[in-house]
């Protein structure tokens, strides 16, 4: 790693940003014939809010996958923490604190929604199985604790009214949030959103926007986020990595990105060669 | 009105994540166990012991476990039979080799080893689901019977191939063998129900229940908020293995005495054990007592009314019941996958909002 990674500089709006906390190096990933991720590096800095963003079918969400673990690229390699990580299962590289959301909801649909938050801190919950089947003394303590977590959580995302709702019963917008609820549960160390807006009424963007930034600087998250809608991106993030047909295209500040002549020609539909 | 909440307010997390939240709950549940244990036991006689509240107890252990694998953890099993054929086996190999030993463990013991075989059988659920496994554990199902069956070191190489309960007793008291007394054996299947039924839901409102239940729901994004699946699917296998072989061994020892693998095991338990959960809720501990006192008083109900006082064929009877029990099956699974626990639950909420509809 080269020093860089070490700088950390200070945001206009006062926020910390520190050094690089992951790194994808000449990531490419296939499905059969079809390139998603074509050698592609990016890093992610501590604390910031990074953008992915591209056309339809870019690669942007095979890119958080490949990040949670659940495509395994057949080229490259992620460092986590200035470390090589070794190839996963999902539920390992959640409990190294990277939590996220999906681009089509991933609710349980079966549980209320404190149910459903409460999943989220898997993490936090050491009793084995036999002091649960009991129910004594470490369990419950546990499971008050993470409870006092989890409630804090929903009024920070204002769900209290819908706290005991079956999941199922939810307008996509709330479901939306309570899938953010749920992995926020987590207390991650980088929280990945695909498309967290996506199908929200205006309102509704602004609500999430605001919570997103809320969740970066009152607990110092890390965030990388795919978005679409181009205001929100351009408010919301530090920095933008820009994908177009599994190739990067663009990475920087909102302001070089837009400038950037490879950028305005993906977005304006320019022919390719 | 008679049936609320309000004014039952939780000052405390824990008080809100107890067994019964309400406190009208809460005191049935206590008048339920005061019956149960004060009442009943004074009043009862062989008929009733015998019809009913052996193979209820028993059944609802079996509900309570397959509920677990299935309606909890959505792992599809048609092996019921097979591993209270286990439990049955293994409790009558304790119970002859180890004589002193108390039955008590020997219960125990069995279901911690229908708990193993289980997690074996249930090792393909990693790999494969519904449909694919149903027929996995139906090959497990067949396979344990024909073992027992063929084996003659299981039956202790008796000439019948049958296995045979000998004399056992509880503080002095018999409750295996052909002379018990009936409030002895409906106390002893009476505080195995109670056992398992508060491990089980103290398992369920957890950490582990949830982790199930997301299994259940969606297991690809469950394992992305951490939830490792093989850790969750095995131990559901385990815990469910165990209150199966529990009952399998009591379903031997003390309410049969006598048992023949292919009659008793055989995979018409599988289905009845099934359709237990299926009718009484799926995911619901309530759901399986609800499921197996459906199906064990149903037949019984039949016969005295249809046959007793109705003068009816007791086949005409028995095909009834099948027609009965068929339809009631394709009902709950299209209009009520959650059962009579469902219908149950929206009577609630009638009654609390009754007479104010709105
Ligand atoms: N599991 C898969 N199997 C085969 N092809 C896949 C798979 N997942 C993604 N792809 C392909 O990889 C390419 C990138 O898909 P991806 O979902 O990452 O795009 P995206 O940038 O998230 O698009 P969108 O904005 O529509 O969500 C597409 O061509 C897609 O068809
Ligand atoms: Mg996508």
């Amino acid at each position: 790693m080269n020093d860089m990674t070490h700088d950390s500089y200070t945001t206009e709006d006062g926020r910390t940003i520190g050094g690089v906390v992951m790194e994808m190096k000449n990531i490419t990933l296939r499905f059969g014939g079809v390139v998603a991720i074509e050698n592609i590096s990016f890093d992610i800095r501590e604390g910031e809010i990074r953008a992915i963003i591209g056309p339809n079918g870019a690669g942007k969400s095979s890119m958080l996958n490949v990040i949670s673990g659940f495509y395994v690229p057949q080229e490259g390699d992620v460092f986590y923490k200035g470390q090589k990580r070794p190839p996963m299962r999902p539920y390992q590289v959640a409990q190294q604190g990277i939590a996220r959301t999906f681009q089509n909801i991933a609710l349980f649909e079966g549980m209320s929604v404190l149910d459903n938050v409460m999943t989220g801190r898997l993490r936090q919950m050491k009793s084995g199985l036999l002091a649960q089947a009991l129910w004594k003394g470490k369990a419950e303590a546990e499971e008050v604790a993470n409870r006092e977590a989890v409630e804090r959580i929903i009024d920070f995302l204002e769900i209290q009214h819908i706290r005991k709702t079956p999941v199922s019963r939810l307008p996509y917008g709330l479901k939306k949030r309570v899938e953010l609820a749920r992995a926020l549960a987590a207390e991650p160390s980088i929280l990945l959103l695909d498309e967290p807006m996506a199908g929200m009424n205006v309102e509704e963007k602004e609500d999430m926007s605001r919570f997103i930034l809320d969740v970066n600087d009152e607990f110092g998250t890390t965030i990388a986020l795919i978005e679409h809608d181009m205001g929100v991106v351009m408010d919301l993030s530090d920095r933008v990595v820009v994908m177009d047909y599994g190739k990067k295209i663009g990475d920087g500040t909102p302001d070089e990105v837009r400038n950037n002549q490879a950028v305005i020609d993906a977005y304006l539909g320019v022919a390719h060669d | 009105m008679f049936y609320r909440e309000a004014g039952d307010f939780k000052t405390t997390y824990a008080a809100d994540s107890q067994t019964f939240p309400i406190k009208f709950d809460r005191f049935r549940y206590y008048a339920v166990s005061f019956v149960a244990f004060l009442i009943i036991p004074f009043v009862i006689n062989d008929y009733w012991v015998n019809a009913i509240f052996l193979p209820f107890l028993i059944y609802s252990i079996a509900a309570i476990g397959l509920n677990i694998l299935v309606g909890y953890c959505g792992q599809v099993s048609l092996g019921t039979g097979g591993f209270m054929a286990v439990g049955a086996y293994g409790c009558y190999k304790l119970m002859t080799a180890f004589p002193e030993v108390s039955i008590f463990f020997h219960v125990l013991l069995a279901g911690g080893i229908t708990s193993i075989v289980c997690v074996l059988f249930g090792l393909p659920s990693l790999r494969i689901k519904g449909f694919y496994l149903a027929v996995a554990t139906l090959a497990a199902q067949f396979f344990l019977v024909w073992l027992f069956n063929r084996v003659p070191w299981f039956y202790n190489y008796s000439a019948s191939g049958q296995i045979n309960a000998p004399e056992r007793t509880v503080f002095g008291i018999e409750v295996t063998g052909p002379n018990t007394e009936a409030w002895a054996t409906y106390l002893f299947c009476l505080v195995f129900l109670t056992i398992c039924a508060l491990i089980a839901r103290n398992l369920t409102r957890g950490t582990q229940g949830r982790t199930w239940m997301a299994i259940r729901d969606m297991d690809i994004a469950a394992e992305i908020i951490g939830v490792n699946p093989l850790k969750a699917k095995i131990s559901a296998f385990a815990v469910s293995g165990f209150f199966v072989g529990v009952s399998g061994a009591l379903f031997f020892s003390v309410y049969l005495g006598a048992v023949e693998v292919g009659e008793v095991f055989g995979i018409n338990k599988s289905f009845l054990v099934l359709f237990m959960i299926i009718i009484g809720g799926l995911g619901s501990i309530f759901g399986s007592f609800a499921g197996a006192a459906f199906l064990v008083l149903l037949p019984v109900l039949l016969k005295n009314v249809l046959v007793g006082m109705l003068g009816w064929p007791t086949d005409l009877a028995a095909h009834l019941e099948f027609l009965i029990i068929g339809g009631l099956i394709i009902t709950f699974l299209i209009a009520e996958p959650h059962g009579l626990a469902q219908l149950w639950r929206v009577a609630k909420e009638k009654l609390r909002l009754w007479p104010f509809p709105h």
